[in-house]
Formats: structure tokens, sequence, C-alpha cells
């Protein structure tokens, strides 16, 4: 047991917003699990509550959202309870973090170096040349070139791709055993984007970091996570090896969200479009939150919320997968 | 290329001044900056077709779109409409009379419609400015029709744009084009705000509404594969410049130039065939300091002497076009 703990482990986490019209549910009853050098997909269109899953994770929900169920534990640990100051150690040194705009998490008034060489120190005991040196041979290997002239340059004598390498360089300069990623690429062309998902796949691969990476994009999550956690209002969907969610999803919003991205399409096809749009969290249907949207729902998708059951390798939240002893779900 | 085409740009060329102030000028001792923005672009669109442009941010192709549509006037170079030359001053008269027939979407649906005004309103103002209706039942009745086409509830003319999801005002604001029949509606990054079950609801009813009017499009993306999606020829851009211009089947199928299979190979792979996806190296050049030669040498894996010094010239390969001294060397 003890060697296979995962690093990240979420059990049923609830994250709500309390306010004068009362609660507002925007994570419902989440639980995955990370091991140590798996990188998890956290895929969902906007409003489906992925960020607010990784922001729950790292304690840096903006009131008045909170966590209001649930348990998170970083290896073993448990962290959703803890006091602000003790989460203050936990960042940074056990959990890095990459936010989708570089230009926002690097402080525009500090030398990269600084602000790189100030983590390590922060977090390891180590003297201002040793932690220096680090963090040239840490840029050195996120693809800068030239990282020692470069070091004393200020964030916006970078370049869009070049200040996500300085994030990422920040983010693992305390060897954290968990990466959140959330929306890493978004702000980025395509090919930086190749760039940045691959350094990003290498240098966690090497040193056995567990990677949550949120994004809205199928193509990254493809190409990039080992599992997927398909995000729906809330809750999560679909979750399984990335192979059988891309190939193979079981849960029909899986599959409208699959056949809506045009990639195989030529202009002879038309794309799968899903009616309507992602309720409101006010306004969450009872029974399954996807009914309303979905070609599939019969009488119980209305009344009952479906758990998580095995739907080949994966797991779906659809009484489809209840019915597939007794019928064809299609 | 041929007489019937709707839309012809000609050596389309947009210079903008990025210099300094005046008196930085002098004190610091620099000279006038100017970022080439977009250098002589052409092409042609016919009635009923798409013409996608793709390149990374910064390859101008936002800049031709405002060109196109007439909101910025080129430095160089002529765009005309049916035969009418939409930027010759002598022409005014009969400009005003395209302005009909020409339309645009925007990228950000928050922003493009005015908060304020009811969503009836909105639509109802180019019918309005260009008098096409001649009094207000009619109006009314077309705004109506104009927001069932879209797959809209008539009734949504009373609401307010903050009323409505990013995908439903898209909607409105391509309403609000099509409420003067035009001809052709310039789109750029219609869905990139937008997520993809929605992109897909947006994308569709785009093409829906093609083939039912006939309508031509020039649609500005830096997502190939929505690119791939809804056109019929593609114009790949890169620091101001048309690389290759192709049929959308034959750029996807053999894509000739470096710069585009490179763009090809660094699509995402969902069929997860274990293709690794190839990672061009380096980044886009400053424009206001672009290498000599071909601008995308240094990045360029076939680059060779010539690529250094000599700028290539977008030469016909059969119905495409290619700027690339080794695909004319015959080296690619």
């Amino acid at each position: 047991m003890a060697i296979s703990e995962p690093v990240l482990s979420v059990r049923n986490l609830e994250v709500a917003f309390l306010g004068r019209r009362g609660k507002l549910v925007a994570v419902d009853g989440v639980s995955f699990d990370i091991a140590a050098g798996e990188v998890l997909g956290v895929v969902g269109e906007s409003g489906a509550g992925k960020s607010l899953t990784g922001a729950a994770v790292i304690g840096l929900l903006e009131p008045p959202g909170r966590i209001t169920g649930g348990e998170v534990r970083l290896s073993g640990q448990r962290i959703d309870n803890a006091s602000p100051e003790a989460m203050r150690k936990v960042r940074g040194a056990r959990i890095g973090m990459v936010f989708q705009d570089p230009l926002t998490s690097l402080n525009p008034l500090y030398r990269v170096g600084d602000q790189i060489v100030e983590t390590i120190r922060t977090h390891k005991p180590v003297t201002q040349a040793e932690a220096r040196e680090r963090a040239i041979a840490l840029l050195q290997e996120v693809g800068i070139q030239g990282a020692r002239a470069r070091i004393d340059s200020y964030p916006h004598e970078f370049s869009g791709g070049m200040r996500q390498r300085v994030v990422l360089a920040l983010a693992l300069c305390a060897e954290p055993e968990l990466l959140i990623a959330d929306e890493p690429t978004t702000a980025l062309d395509v090919s930086i984007q190749a760039q940045i998902i691959q350094l990003l796949k290498r240098l966690c691969g090497e040193r056995g970091t567990a990677v949550m990476l949120i994004t809205h994009d199928m193509g990254v999550i493809a190409e990039t996570t080992d599992r997927v956690a398909v995000m729906y209002a809330g809750r999560i969907a679909e979750i399984g090896p990335v192979r059988d969610v891309v190939k193979r999803p079981h849960h029909p919003y899986t599959q409208g969200l699959m056949g809506a991205i045009p990639t195989q399409a030529t202009r002879a096809d038309r794309l799968t479009q899903i009616p309507g749009s992602m309720p409101r969290l006010n306004a969450i249907p009872a029974g399954c939150a996807f009914n309303p949207r979905c070609a599939h729902a019969f009488v119980r998708c209305r009344t009952e919320r479906p758990e998580r059951m095995p739907a080949g390798s994966s797991e779906a939240a659809c009484w489809l997968m209840a019915e597939t002893v007794t019928g064809d779900p299609a | 290329m041929s007489g019937s085409a709707l839309v012809e740009a000609q050596g389309l060329s947009r210079v903008f001044d990025v210099s300094r102030p005046w008196i930085n000028r002098v004190i610091e001792g620099t000279d006038k900056a100017y970022l080439k923005a977009v250098t002589d672009v052409s092409f042609t669109i016919q009635r009923g077709q798409t013409l996608a442009l793709v390149g990374e941010s910064g390859s101008g192709k936002s800049t031709v779109a405002r060109m196109v549509v007439g909101l910025l006037p080129p430095t160089a170079g002529s765009v005309s409409f049916d035969g009418i030359d939409m930027w010759a001053p002598a022409r005014e008269a009969e400009r005003q009379k395209l302005r009909r027939r020409l339309q645009m979407i925007f990228q950000d649906p928050f922003a493009s419609l005015n908060p304020r005004w009811r969503v009836d309103r909105i639509i109802a103002d180019p019918i309005r400015a260009f008098g096409l209706t001649s009094d207000k039942a009619e109006t009314e009745a077309r705004v109506g029709e104009l927001l069932r086409l879209v797959g809209l509830d008539p009734a949504d003319g009373v609401k307010y744009p903050h009323e409505f999801s990013g995908g439903q005002r898209q909607r409105i604001c391509i309403a609000r084009a099509l409420s003067s029949n035009p001809d052709f509606i310039v789109c750029d990054e219609p869905t990139s705000a937008l997520d993809v079950s929605v992109q897909a609801q947006i994308l569709n009813l785009m093409r829906d509404l093609q083939d039912k009017f006939g309508l031509a499009y020039l649609f500005i993306s830096h997502n190939l594969a929505v690119v791939r999606h809804m056109a019929t020829r593609i114009g790949v851009m890169y620091l101001g410049r048309i690389v290759e211009n192709a049929p959308a089947n034959q750029l996807f199928e053999a894509p000739r130039h470096p710069y585009t299979r490179a763009l090809v190979d660094a699509l995402p792979d969902l069929t997860m065939s274990g293709r690794r996806r190839r990672v061009i190296e380096g980044e886009i050049p400053n424009p206001i300091d672009p290498p000599p030669g071909c601008a995308f040498h240094p990045r360029c894996p076939l680059a060779f002497a010539r690529c250094r010094s000599e700028l290539p010239l977008l030469l016909a390969h059969g119905d495409r076009q290619v700027a690339c001294h080794a695909v004319e060397a015959g080296r690619a």
C-alpha cells in the first residue's frame, strides 16, 4: 500500500460558492488519483469546474468559493484542511503550478533569475550562489539558449513561448511531487504549443513528477496524458486511459465532444453538434446534468443521478452503462 | 486569375509606423521604425467559396481582413469587389453601395455587441442604415426571420446581449451580418473564443448559411483543423506574406512549403495513430526587423544559401502557389 500510494488523491471533492442567493455547487463529488510520473488530463468546456478543481487542490480558491466537502491528500497527507501557513509551504515546494498566461505568473519588476533563485531558496537550504547555478542549469534544461546571459533579463524581454518555459522552470525548481498545469498552452501559437507540451512531458517524465493537466484542448490531452477525466457541470462524466476515452468514448457527452472537434473532418462532413450549452450553476438539471442535451436520455436520467460505473476499461457516470446488460445503448 | 472573382486582392501591403515619439528619437538618436504587417498579398475569392487565411500571431492575417472589409486603408495594392476598387477615392458613391454587400464577424462576441442595445435593435441597425425596409413592421418581421435563421427564438429580440451565452452571441453577430443580405462575409477568428461543442454548432451554421445564400467567406483562423473543415482554398501566411496558396484538400494531403508542412505536422493527433508530432524549432521573428531573404529560413530544415539572401516569389505549381526556393529547385 505504501509503495503504490498515489501522489494526489482526491475524494468526493465539493467546491461551492456561498452567497446571498444560497449555495452554488461548482465542483460536485469529484474523485481521482494521480500516481507518481503519471499525467492525468482534466478536460471540459468552460464552466465544467476543471480549473476550480485545480485551484482547490493547491488551496488557491478565491472567496467566496471554498471546499465544502471531501478530502485532498498529497502523498497520504491531508491538505484540504491545512492552515494557510502550512499550504504556503506546500505550494512551490511540493506542488508546482503553471498557469495559462505566462506574463501574469511572472513578476514584471524582477529579473527572471531572481524569481527562480528566490523560490529555490524559500524551499531548499542552499546558498545564493548554489541557487543561481541551479537556476541557470534549469533555464538551460527548459531550452533557453544562452541561459547564463539571459538569467538577468526581465520577463518582458522574453517572447510568450520563452516566458512559458521560464514559468515551467519556476514551477519545477523546488522539485515538487505534483505539477498542476492549468491551460499551459492556450495562449500560445500551435508551433510553440507543441514545443511546450513536449518539454513538459519530458521534464516531468525524467523527474517522476505527477502532473494534473487542465485543458479544453482534446488534442493536447490525446498526445500528452496517460489518463483523462472528462468533466461536465462540476462532475466527472468519464475517466479512463486516454486511448479508450479518445477512441472509444462511452459517455454520450464525451462522444459528442469528440465528434465536435474538426480534425479528420473534411469539408464534406458535418461536425457532430451537441444541442444547447452547459447549464448554469444555479440551474443544473435534476438527475444526470447532461440529460437535456443527451440523445439517449430516458426516464431514469431525469430523476436519478448516475455515479461512475465501469465502462470497458474506463468509468462513466451514465445510466446507459448500467443498462448495457439488458439493452444496446447504441 | 479569372474574371468571375467576387473579391480580388492585388499586391496588398500595409506598413505601420511604430516609431518612438519625435522627442525620444532626437534624444536617443534613433530612426523611425516601420512594421511591415502585410507585404504583397494577392488572392481571389469566387462566389460561394471560402478562402481561409491561416498563420500564427503576427503573421498579418487580421490586417488583411481589415483591409479587405474596408476598415484599414492599404499602404499599397488594391482590393476590388465585383470589379469595383474599394479604395479608389473617385468611386466613393459606388463604394457606399458595396458596403451593404460585405459584412464582418469578429472574434469576440462579448466585445462586438453593444451591451446597452436590445438584440432586435442591434440586428435592425444595418437594415435601417441601408434603408432596406419600408416600415417598422417589416423591419420587425425581418429581425424575427433572421433570429430564426441562426437558431434563436424571435422572442429573444427583446433581451440584451448579456443574457446570452458566447455561442448565442456569435449567432446574434451572424444574424446582424446577414441582415443586409451580403454576398461576402469576412470572419476574423469567429470561433476561437468558443468551446468545442459550441464551435461545432457555429461552424455548421456558417456552412449551412453559405449553401443557402451562396455566400463567399474570407475566413481568418490560427486553427488549421477548423480551417480544414471550412475552406475551399487556404492561404498560409508567414510574417506578412502568403507562402502557400492551395485548394484545401491538396494543402492537407501534400503540403509543399516547409512552413505549411510544419504546421500540418504540428496538428495534434486525435486518431492516436502513434504519429509523433514533429516540432518546429524557434519562434516567429520580429516583424520590425525580419530576416533577409525568405523570412522562414532561420527555422527551415531545407534552407540553403539562396534562402538567406533572395526573397522567394510566389510561383504557380499546378493549381497552387508556393513561395519557396527549395520547392522551386525541386529539393522538396
